[in-house]
């Protein structure tokens, strides 16, 4: 007897393919490395991914190789290179990109900020615009995030403050504490549409961009009043919404 | 004879209880940062009384003793001054709302407050009506049920403790306990409650409060704001109000906005570069995670927040503005070390944001009057302000 998700799985898949494949934009497949039928597992990848060709060839794939927190740290890197030859061997000549990650730490989320950087059109043509506001604005790091998630879809840092040393987990952690902010104030049924958060060393101000994306912007520099960082977010809100809306 | 806390000079707030009612997870997590579902695993049973001194803020340190379950007083007679303190103090009596009956509790309750009074009449009595959530306390009307059984059956006990105590020394009636003014709490480590009852039990111990209260009072009708609380970001106790009605989801929403503030200043607002950055590296505690419950971030140690120079994050220029789509704003400003001042207010009035400044420039001076007076206060019910927030054996 086939376990119930199998059963699901055939079914779905004979009967309502072309409606699940067609026009898809993005395929995310995850496999649980600790898998004990990973024959199966492959089988099941191949099956969508030449559901994919017949009906979406254009789509883009991520492959998630998760719960890497399982394997042990030293042999993480080997195993997940290993687990990525296979899923290659079965790609059927699709170009996919491979993440190792696990919701214990920020691999999931960078995968993720990776994933839903893809989705955003131009992207490398908003960078080049971000690097410029960043300049012009005299600030230590420029943010755009997603506005749902607040996963990071780009980011800029002024080259001279590289050598700061901000914390490398800092995306992920502004995320949280802004995802954490925004269902506190849920409970008091009003949502939070800006911040400002400041001491004698440094200003962050956050503030919704374009349609869907927040932006963040951290000054250093104490000769910078507040209010010219406010003014020159608003100018360039205006900016990006004509080129990238 | 267990080792008290004879000579505590500061304020003092004990902590007793049934066994397992909960009283050394509100310590925990109140005061020493702990998230709640760690309680479950971390702390063992409480096997002497142990005191911590909290010295965050200038306004209110104070020395909570947190007893073991059941904990019996010293049998002799004579009052045990020692204990229950002769000036500022608070007796939390900590029941766990789950583990009905009360009664024997409650009797052990009554013979203590029976106690505690006759030695220092002004000691405040809390009962903190413990771990009000979960499956039993789903609704409103339960807790509040809950709170009416526990508050007439602590009435009965007194009265029975009234009517068989002896005469007082100096042979005058003896005190009817069933007068006295006990404070009734609904709490649950796991939401804000014990946070905020918390924050009313040491309010009391604050002998310039009535005046921090004008001084808010003040600000918020020059200012026209719509609510002011004084904060310890390092609690996130609240200190002080001003004297409108206090909205519980409003406390949550500003100590929330601490958490804010502090977060991302801890990434951004520190400049040390001969510091390496938290987070990086081996580290594979909470620091690098994304923790997915209560909170946000594992702020960085209290010694980061406090110490001084480049590694302190939370300094006299600290300042947040938060907007919400309700046209509310919420601005919190630094008013003495590791004091904020939140203020809830409609976005029309923040408009002149010199003017308020201004005011809370005079806001803050005034405090600073009255912090200096309070220090200078000496020997009259506490002495030096203990150092750091030093945990102890007792």
């Amino acid at each position: 007897p086939t376990p119930p998700q199998d059963a699901f799985y055939e079914s779905y898949f004979e009967r309502d393919r072309e409606t699940i494949f067609r026009s898809v934009e993005l395929l995310i497949y995850v496999f649980d490395i600790e898998s004990d039928n990973p024959e199966k597992d492959f089988d099941h990848f191949s099956g969508v991914l030449e559901a994919i060709e017949e009906n979406s060839p254009d789509a883009r794939i991520f492959v998630l190789v998760h719960k890497m927190d399982l394997v042990h740290e030293d042999e993480r890197d080997m195993i997940f290179e290993d687990r990525q030859r296979i899923i290659e061997a079965h790609s059927r000549g699709l170009h996919l990109e491979c993440f190792a990650t696990s919701i214990w730490d920020e691999t999931l989320y960078k995968a993720w900020s990776e994933i839903v950087t893809n989705l955003i059109p131009n992207i490398s043509l908003l960078k080049t615009h971000l690097d410029d506001f960043c300049r012009i604005s005299d600030a230590d790091e420029v943010v755009l995030f997603e506005r749902a998630t607040f996963l990071v879809i780009a980011h800029t840092t002024d080259a001279s403050h590289e050598i700061q040393t901000f914390d490398a987990h800092r995306f992920e952690k502004i995320s949280n504490i802004i995802k954490q902010f925004k269902l506190s104030c849920g409970k008091t049924q009003a949502q939070f549409t800006g911040m400002e958060v400041q001491n004698s060393k440094f200003g962050a101000f956050i503030d919704a961009f374009t349609a869907n994306t927040y932006i963040m912007v951290i000054v250093s520099d104490p000769n910078i009043a507040a209010a010219a960082t406010l003014t020159n977010i608003k100018n360039a809100k205006q900016h990006f919404a004509k080129n990238f809306s | 004879m267990s080792p008290l806390p004879s000579s505590l000079p500061l304020p003092r707030v004990l902590i007793m209880g049934p066994r397992r009612a909960g009283k050394s997870s509100i310590s925990s997590v109140v005061l020493h940062k702990m998230s709640p579902h760690e309680t479950l695993f971390r702390l063992d049973s409480t096997a002497s009384p142990v005191t911590s001194t909290i010295n965050n803020n200038a306004l209110c340190p104070f020395a909570v003793v947190d007893f073991p379950g059941d904990w019996d007083l010293p049998s002799d007679n004579s009052p045990d001054d020692s204990l229950f303190g002769s000036g500022l103090a608070a007796l939390i009596f900590v029941l766990d709302a789950q583990d009905e009956p009360f009664d024997h509790s409650l009797a052990r309750f009554a013979s203590l407050v029976a106690r505690a009074v006759a030695v220092n009449p002004g000691i405040h009595v809390e009962v903190f009506i413990n771990k009000v959530d979960g499956e039993l306390f789903l609704s409103d009307e339960a807790k509040y049920d809950c709170r009416r059984d526990v508050m007439s059956q602590v009435q009965d006990e007194l009265a029975d403790v009234s009517a068989s105590a002896p005469p007082s020394a100096d042979g005058g009636a003896p005190a009817d306990l069933s007068e006295l003014n006990i404070g009734y709490y609904l709490t649950s480590i796991y939401d804000h409650s014990i946070f905020a009852s918390f924050s009313k039990v040491v309010q009391k111990l604050i002998p310039t409060l009535p005046t921090i209260e004008s001084l808010l009072n003040v600000l918020v009708a020059s200012c026209r704001m719509e609510k002011a609380f004084l904060f310890d970001v390092v609690s996130k106790l609240y200190i002080s109000t001003d004297s409108t009605p206090v909205d519980a989801a409003s406390v949550e929403l500003c100590s929330d906005m601490i958490d804010v503030v502090l977060d991302v200043s801890g990434i951004y607002g520190k400049k040390d570069p001969r510091r390496k950055p938290r987070g990086d590296g081996s580290e594979a505690g909470h620091e690098g995670m994304a923790p997915r419950t209560d909170s946000a971030v594992s702020l960085n140690s209290e010694g980061d927040l406090a110490g001084g120079g480049d590694s302190s994050y939370y300094d006299s220029q600290s300042s947040s503005s938060i907007h919400l789509s309700n046209g509310m704003v919420l601005y919190l400003k630094e008013v003495d070390s590791m004091l904020a001042l939140v203020c809830l207010t409609r976005e029309d009035n923040i408009l002149k944001k010199g003017l308020v400044d201004y005011n809370i420039s005079v806001f803050k001076d005034a405090l600073g009057k009255v912090v200096a007076v309070n220090a200078g206060r000496g020997g009259e019910d506490k002495g030096e302000g203990g150092g750091g927030g030093e945990e102890g054996e007792a």
